[in-house]
């Protein structure tokens, strides 16, 4: 298939294999931001084709993953209202909250519907105008301008009955935190294509020249991965930090304009918490004063309560990359993916998840 | 039979019935008096028209040759009940038919249960039921017995369908899920997923640039030559519906203790389809098929079981992925494009599309 047979060839993978294997002298320790990313590694096997001496460890980046639990309790308790017509992407329903996830109440009785564009939510608010619409708008840089397109056009069809239950999260600000930890392991990071294809790379810039690190954007294809791990091993192997660009063909250094005007019309930047994390400051989005309205949390009068995590799930360990996934005892035992105690087994970016279907028990 | 006919009028006249009676699914056509007797003569009887059935017994008579028999029954709640590709009767004739097919059968008869539910229009009826009708002649299986009922509106999804077939095994046939032996080649007979993404971009409304059509069908043709030219060197069949080709796999590997191991550059996968997966965030793997079986055969059988396939229409695209191994007993692993490998689970919950 075209523009993704080329990035999927045996020959040239193996191309990169040698080169990094050639390259390093020592181990390291890299993260790739983005749940896609620990996915795609791990079902082409690339995380075994790589010289021992790398260690991947995998990030926060997986939406539904870092989504904080009482968000899910406010999901749950606004799909539950009479009258209500609540909306997600697909990923986000069987994610379990304090009791429930979104669709246990799909099941108990509540109208939860999954819709692939946020702008499908809009269209069932302008089609049932006698319901109260609610999408719930979660996510990174990379959905965060199609949900803040959403809202622009309900303002613009004058929509009263259509709200969201805001959620974003920004990746900048969650690499700045694993960084400072004092217990820190990453050495470089491969940064996440789609965020820095509407964001740009420029925020990334002085988080590599604090940390002296370096970090490449790279994108997704098993190709994509192997050529950003070689760039990172390289960087770190000659001494260098900085910004470098594996994924030309999508990204440019100042990212997407128009994406980021329709950011910055919709949304404020705001502190949030991250699921089994804590509170990270400025590390969100929250609807901007023009767009109040349009919030869920106020429509509906509920606000999230910091509900505990199940105490056997370390996925907060496992989303700053401190752990691996096959490090916790509840892992293919009592959480999986039928049964999942955390978010990261749910989700198709999670790495719990990966790690279970792929096999690396 | 015609349903105007002169004791009809009389029926209408005599009780009341509201105008629209013969347009949609009433209540009364499931509650066993003359609006069930209409619907019978009107729409059942006359579509699959055959002497067991046109006794309008309590059960139907079937002459058999003594031997091995299969049975198998599957019920379909599939929505949208018209879809590109087939339907839901197709589907049900389809889906039997080759589960039959599977055991190694050759299907003799089919029986039919409809749950209509109330006002589903009469012509989707006659649709559905002409499309099983055609499906059924296709196979030159009969539908000999049947049942109906009504459930109340917006009890059902428009019509549920069951069917339950017979079907003999011919002598010296021996298929069973626990078969496998290391060594036997895994063989599927063409491009996989192309019903699950049918399916999906209908009910989820996602529009492709190439329309995707389900691969409903019926096997038992392209089984039985496989069976005269492979005859004894197939050890198991099984169409990859629900969860796919991988769990299909998983299962096999699990009941006869053997690993299995394929390679994903040699699963056929049309360009259309893995475009969809792509951008869906699904695997293939997973996504559900109704017109393709997978064989597992002994190695020396395994070209001429190929072959037979490919001389079948259905079985153009077969290909041979992978084969039955002596270690990881009980898991499937598949080699990726790039070389690596990796395990392919079971399926858990339902495929849920990715958010980015």
């Amino acid at each position: 298939m075209k523009f993704v047979d080329e990035y999927r060839s045996e020959e040239h993978a193996h191309q990169f294999l040698e080169q990094i294997q050639k390259k390093i002298t020592r181990p390291w320790t890299l993260m790739e931001i983005c749940g896609g990313q620990t996915h795609t590694l791990l079902k082409f096997g690339i995380d075994e084709l790589l010289p021992r001496e790398i260690t991947l460890v995998h990030g926060p980046g997986c939406p539904v993953c870092v989504t904080p639990i009482e968000m899910i309790d406010v999901a749950v308790a606004i799909a539950r209202r009479p009258g209500v017509l609540f909306t997600s992407f697909g990923d986000m329903l069987r994610v379990p909250g304090t009791r429930t996830s979104l669709l246990g109440a799909k099941s108990g009785g509540a109208d939860v519907r999954m819709v692939y564009s946020p702008l499908d939510a809009v269209s069932l608010a302008r089609q049932h105008r006698d319901r109260e619409v609610v999408f719930f708008a979660v996510g990174f840089e990379t959905t965060a301008p199609a949900n803040a397109m959403a809202i622009y056009e309900a303002a613009r069809l004058g929509l009263t009955n259509f709200s969201v239950l805001c959620a974003h999260v920004l990746v900048p600000p969650a690499m700045e935190a694993i960084l400072g930890s004092p217990d820190n392991v990453v050495q470089g990071f491969l940064a996440a294509g789609h965020v820095c294809t509407v964001m740009g790379y420029r925020e990334y810039e002085p988080i590599a020249a604090k940390y002296r690190i370096p970090i490449v954007v790279t994108g997704f294809e098993p190709l994509d991965l192997l050529h950003g791990i070689w760039m990172t091993i390289a960087a770190l192997e000659d001494g260098r930090w900085g910004v470098e660009n594996q994924y030309t063909r999508s990204v440019v250094r100042e990212g997407n304009l128009r994406a980021a005007a329709i950011l910055e019309e919709v949304f404020e930047v705001c502190d949030r918490q991250w699921r089994g994390v804590g509170s990270i400051p400025m590390s969100g989005y929250r609807l901007a004063r023009a767009y109040e309205r349009f919030d869920a949390t106020a429509r509906f009068q509920v606000s999230p309560e910091i509900a505990p995590e199940p105490s056997e799930c370390i996925a907060g360990l496992i989303l700053q990359g401190k752990l691996k996934p096959n490090d916790c005892p509840a892992f293919g035992s009592t959480c999986s993916p039928e049964n999942p105690i955390g978010a990261p087994m749910v989700s198709t970016e999670g790495a719990c998840s990966a790690y279970y279907l792929y096999g690396r028990r | 039979m015609d349903p105007k006919t002169s004791t009809g009028r009389l029926a209408g006249l005599s009780c009341p019935l509201p105008a629209n009676d013969e347009e949609t699914i009433q209540m009364a056509h499931g509650g066993g008096g003359r609006l069930t007797q209409r619907l019978l003569e009107s729409v059942f009887l006359p579509a699959f028209d055959n002497p067991a059935l046109a006794l309008q017994h309590d059960g139907a008579f079937l002459d058999v040759r003594a031997g091995r028999m299969a049975v198998s029954t599957d019920s379909f709640v599939i929505s949208p009940i018209f879809f590109p590709g087939g339907d839901i009767g197709s589907l049900a004739v389809h889906g039997t038919v080759n589960d039959l097919a599977m055991c190694g059968a050759r299907p003799i008869a089919l029986t039919a249960g409809f749950i209509l539910e109330e006002g589903l229009p009469m012509e989707a009826l006659r649709r559905i039921v002409g499309s099983m009708r055609a499906a059924a002649a296709g196979v030159g299986v009969s539908i000999v017995t049947g049942d109906t009922k009504v459930v109340d509106r917006g009890k059902g999804d428009g019509v549920y369908i069951n069917t339950t077939g017979l079907g003999m095994v011919p002598d010296g046939i021996r298929i069973s899920p626990d078969a496998a032996r290391p060594g036997d080649r895994i063989l599927i007979s063409g491009t996989i997923a192309d019903h699950g993404i049918a399916i999906m971009s209908v009910r989820e409304g996602l529009q492709f640039e190439t329309a995707v059509e389900s691969d409903s069908a019926p096997l038992a043709d392209l089984v039985a030559g496989l069976l005269e030219r492979a005859g004894g060197g197939v050890h198991v069949l099984r169409d990859p519906t629900r969860g796919g080709v991988a769990s299909v796999l998983c299962e096999i590997a699990g009941a006869s203790r053997v690993g299995i191991r394929i390679e994903e550059g040699l699963v056929p996968v049309r360009e259309q389809v893995r475009g969809a997966c792509e951008i869906l965030g699904l695997d293939p793997l997973y996504v559900a098929n109704e017109g393709k079986c997978i064989a597992i055969v002994a190695p020396e059988h395994a070209d001429a079981a190929l072959e037979a396939m490919r001389r079948h229409s259905l079985g153009a695209q077969a290909a041979i992925i992978g084969s039955v191994v002596d270690e990881h007993h009980g898991r499937v692993v598949q080699k990726s494009r790039i070389g690596g490998l990796r395990i392919v689970e079971r399926l858990s919950g339902e495929p849920l599309p990715r958010i980015c």
